[in-house]
């Protein structure tokens, strides 16, 4: 279990909606991690991976210099090896197949009022609620 | 190089942000979708904070937004892809606590399971991109073209 940390939860969200606005405002551009992550790798014919790398290179470093200032990042994994394998390739695959993931459609698109990405946000944030209630009140693993 | 010092601006901030809100832990993103335990709410403070500013940037660029968010005519309906995508995503979500820019951000920790992690959601991206080439050459002629931006 996690504390909650509403003052350094909204403080960060507003950081992440900055981070929005800035791509937006300043080249045209949705920052939807999945699709510039996708797009970096495999381009379409006429897409830049160049502005994409820049950006991916990014987030490690704005986590790194959180780190700096308040500590070492903290990372609880619970899940075990496979079951990381399989997570890893469902967020892969999936985010490809559905076009955005809690970046592009849960913040991005939400905010501009888009039904496609309400619906998706919708339906990932209610099956994940799922997986973590069966898998935690069901089948009765971790806390 | 303007654009290049905007995106890395921006993604510097998103994973700063990320991290000062600690979505970068599992832990705490778990914690949030388990609401009939130890239910931590932060994350939803998170998104409506990243949201409400968000939306702002969204007003000031005004009618831009359509035409240069690089959404082209086959991803404006809600459709099965749309939905499956979803909740192929949710369900990895769910098992693990992570989702793509948490890892991205979180591999700066050293952590050797986020970069297992990160290792297999490329794989998937990778499958995704390799099973949609093959429909695509078959589907050429009947598919939209993306529409070129900027």
């Amino acid at each position: 279990m996690t504390e909650f940390t509403p003052f350094s939860a909204a403080a960060g969200g507003l950081l992440i909606g900055a981070a929005a606005a800035v791509l937006l405002l300043g080249i045209d551009r949705v920052a939807g991690i999945s699709g510039i992550l996708g797009q970096a790798l495999w381009p379409d014919a006429g897409e830049d991976r160049r502005w994409r790398l820049a950006f991916l290179a990014g987030l490690p470093l704005g986590a790194a210099l959180v780190a700096l200032v308040r500590g070492p990042l903290v990372t609880d994994v619970a899940a075990g090896t496979l079951t990381l394998v399989a997570g890893g390739l469902l967020v892969g695959f999936g985010t490809r197949l559905g076009n955005g993931c809690t970046s592009g459609h849960g913040v991005c698109g939400v905010s501009r009022g888009s039904p496609r990405s309400i619906a998706a946000t919708g339906v990932f944030m209610g099956v994940a609620l799922v997986t973590v209630f069966v898998v935690r009140h069901v089948l009765g693993a971790g806390s | 190089m303007k654009p290049l010092l905007v995106a890395l601006s921006s993604g510097t901030l998103f994973g700063a942000g990320l991290a000062l809100s600690n979505m970068t832990n599992p832990a705490k993103v778990q914690a949030f979708l388990d609401v009939a335990g130890a239910w931590d709410p932060s994350l939803a403070f998170v998104m409506g904070a990243a949201v409400a500013v968000s939306a702002v940037a969204v007003r000031l660029h005004g009618a831009r937004a359509a035409a240069a968010s690089g959404v082209d005519a086959r991803l404006l309906s809600i459709d099965a892809r749309l939905l499956s995508g979803a909740a192929l995503f949710g369900l990895g979500w769910g098992l693990t606590g992570l989702c793509p820019g948490p890892t991205i951000a979180a591999l700066v920790s050293g952590s050797s399971e986020i970069a297992l992690f990160a290792a297999a959601m490329l794989a998937g991206m990778a499958l995704h991109h390799f099973l949609a080439a093959g429909r695509g050459s078959r589907e050429a002629d009947s598919r939209p073209q993306p529409v070129a931006t900027s």
